[in-house]
């Protein structure tokens, strides 16, 4: 019976996903045969759109749990939290995966990606970010090692991957300290473009601190989607301690935002009658309402609220980021932007080959180690899925 | 060496568009009445005149002393030549376009109709004014509104100009001092705000913020590593002294 039940909601999703991958497929052929003019919306007063502002800005912070799950097991040796780490690593392995793919159709040319590795000039953020995710990526995928050898088996090979564990992951936190600030960096040169609410010399410090916030968010999302999907046990226990944290780094990024306001006198900015001041209030409404549930303890113990709460961040984190690339590049670049289907497209194609691989990897490699056997045992009772998963 | 710059002086000029037809024919661009009328940078156009009424002024490539497509480009694709032009190196382009984005001036344009596609903007006729010959542009303006020479040299010449018709001008040398000096410089008859010019940018180089951020770099690599290690020592230490202490800690063998 409950089997029947959830078929049709699995093909329903599967559809989507076919028609999501069809229709990018045609958008990449409009893209790669008929260019950039073609596929976007942009032109010379906007060079950057939603593949810069969405796909590569927010691809980069969403997959942020990755260096700050690595650094509290590995080098806090705060050992509870191991159960999660492995789905934060391949989150962020996926991500930049996909970032660097979304590029490749950003670039005007994109068989010259490599270029910054050779052609250097230490004076750009846009090197220095560009040689970051290169080597983050590597280490990305050296963490990411263990998983696939567990699975193959290949026991002389794990062992030396992990002998190297350490050295990687603090390599892995400086450099997603460098390049997720860069990424503010890189709007530090437009003071005449961006709007007085986004630019702020501080927008390396607000970039990283944001990032860390949707990086535990994110966690908190898929573990949450992961249980649900694979009728896993939710490490409630666990959530709820990283959401305090997620609390405490939410006040501290909007203290940070409101003080620098006060500070460059932009806050009277806020009041003004125009789609700039609209959009902040939803960017800051939607990390202040998580941040301000998030501080009571009876929320924090329900899985539904936990996961309500990331989606608001994920959303705040994403407005914030669409804000400093689109909306505050608007009136100072003297023309609006609004992506075209295929632009869209393409981002959406991306997003849903991110969530089909984590579903595929989850399934076939030992991501959620030691919860195996509880899979089995609920696999083959679903109904006694939503318990476990309401409960601790 | 001795810098060239180029002179452009709004109140000269009369609108007849023969800087931008030399300019076409420089490039081997396509030149006609429907892009003439387009009063915008563009692939096909690297420079225009842009009309103000009975004013004009002329958009081109403003060749900074420290230039925000030099400091942003992350493959150094563009050069600011001891002579003074900005020149851009396609062979190293991949297409970022992170110099649209920070160029004060809007001037690179990019060729969004090909495949592979090129930044393109003006480079003062680097060839041109190496060999000692004027550019394109001042070769063709018939009324001497633009004219190529040495930097000094043109910004005495602006001076005197404006000290003997102080009327007739807005009192400024544009580029003198803009983001950190530029090797055109323009004189207009009323405030260059007037004639589409930015009016709020600073007189030192934008890349300064970005220096200033990335200065933070080395620091945060030798910190953030020391750092590290060292918490991690300390925390896997605690755990090793349990281990000797008999605690209930899994047994992890002493390495030092």
């Amino acid at each position: 019976m409950t089997r029947l039940l959830r078929l049709p909601r699995l093909t329903f999703w599967q559809l989507v996903f076919a028609l999501l991958m069809l229709v990018g497929a045609y958008a990449t052929y409009v893209r790669f045969f008929h260019g950039l003019g073609a596929a976007t919306n942009l032109n010379d007063r906007f060079p950057w759109g939603i593949w810069i502002g969405f796909d590569v800005l927010c691809g980069v912070g969403l997959a942020a749990g990755g260096f700050t799950l690595a650094a509290t097991v590995h080098i806090f040796n705060i050992e509870k939290y191991k159960p999660i780490v492995r789905p934060a690593i391949l989150t962020a392995f996926l991500g930049y995966t996909l970032v660097i793919l979304a590029l490749l159709f950003d670039l005007g040319r994109p068989y010259r990606v490599w270029h910054p590795l050779v052609m250097w000039n230490p004076h750009s953020v846009m090197f220095e970010v560009g040689w970051c995710v290169t080597l983050y990526t590597t280490v990305l995928a050296f963490e990411f090692a263990p998983m696939v050898l567990e699975r193959i088996g290949w026991h002389a090979g794990l062992k030396w991957v992990r002998s190297a564990m350490i050295p990687l992951v603090i390599a892995g936190v400086i450099l997603s300290t460098l390049h997720q600030s860069s990424l503010g960096s890189l709007y530090l040169i437009v003071p005449h473009k961006l709007h007085p609410l986004w630019y702020t010399p501080l927008l390396p410090i607000l970039f990283f601190v944001s990032a860390i916030c949707v990086g535990l968010a994110m966690t908190i999302f898929e573990s949450w989607h992961s249980a649900k999907a694979c009728g896993r046990y939710l490490e409630l226990r666990l959530l709820a301690g990283l959401s305090r944290v997620l609390a405490v780094l939410l006040l501290a990024y909007l203290a940070l935002r409101f003080l620098d306001l006060a500070r460059r006198g932009a806050l009277r900015l806020i009041l003004e009658q125009r789609m700039e001041s609209y959009l902040f209030g939803l960017e800051i409404a939607l990390m202040l309402l998580p941040m301000l549930l998030l501080f009571r303890a009876h929320v924090r113990r329900r899985a539904g609220a936990l996961y309500a709460c990331s989606v608001m961040v994920i959303f705040g984190f994403i407005t914030h980021r669409l804000n400093v690339s689109v909306t505050g590049m608007e009136a100072g670049s003297g023309v609006q932007y609004l992506p075209k289907w295929t632009e869209i497209a393409i981002t959406l194609a991306i997003v849903a080959a991110g969530f089909a691989i984590f579903r595929f990897a989850t399934k076939y490699l030992p991501i959620f180690g030691e919860e195996e056997q509880h899979s089995e045992v609920v696999a083959v009772a679903p109904e006694a899925l939503p318990s476990p998963v309401r409960g601790d | 060496m001795k810098q060239r710059a180029v002179l452009y002086d709004s109140t000269l000029c009369v609108g007849c568009r023969a800087c931008e037809e030399a300019c076409a024919r420089k490039w081997n661009l396509p030149y006609n009445d429907a892009v003439a009328s387009k009063e915008q940078l563009s692939e096909n156009k690297l420079t225009t005149i842009a009309t103000y009424g009975e004013r004009y002024a002329r958009r081109m490539c403003m060749h900074c002393a420290e230039p925000t497509c030099v400091s942003v480009c992350p493959v150094g694709a563009f050069q600011k030549t001891p002579l003074g032009p900005v020149i851009y190196l396609e062979d190293r382009c991949m297409g970022c376009r992170y110099c649209m984005l920070a160029c004060p001036y809007s001037v690179p344009v990019y060729e969004w109709s090909k495949t592979l596609p090129k930044v393109r903007k003006c480079d003062m006729c680097y060839d041109r004014v190496r060999a000692g010959k004027p550019t394109s542009c001042s070769e063709a303006c018939p009324t001497g509104a633009t004219i190529t020479g040495e930097r000094n040299a043109l910004i005495k010449e602006a001076q005197r100009r404006m000290t003997e018709n102080p009327s007739q001008y807005n009192g400024r040398i544009y580029g003198l001092e803009e983001v950190g000096g530029t090797s055109v410089l323009m004189l207009a008859g009323v405030p260059m705000e007037q004639l589409g010019v930015r009016a709020n940018l600073p007189n030192a180089p934008l890349s300064l913020a970005t220096h200033a951020a990335l200065s933070f770099v080395p620091d945060i690599v030798g910190v953030g590593a020391v750092l590290l290690s060292g918490v991690y020592w300390i925390t896997h230490r605690r755990e090793e002294v349990a281990a000797a202490e008999g605690g209930p800690q899994k047994g992890r063998e002493k390495t030092k």
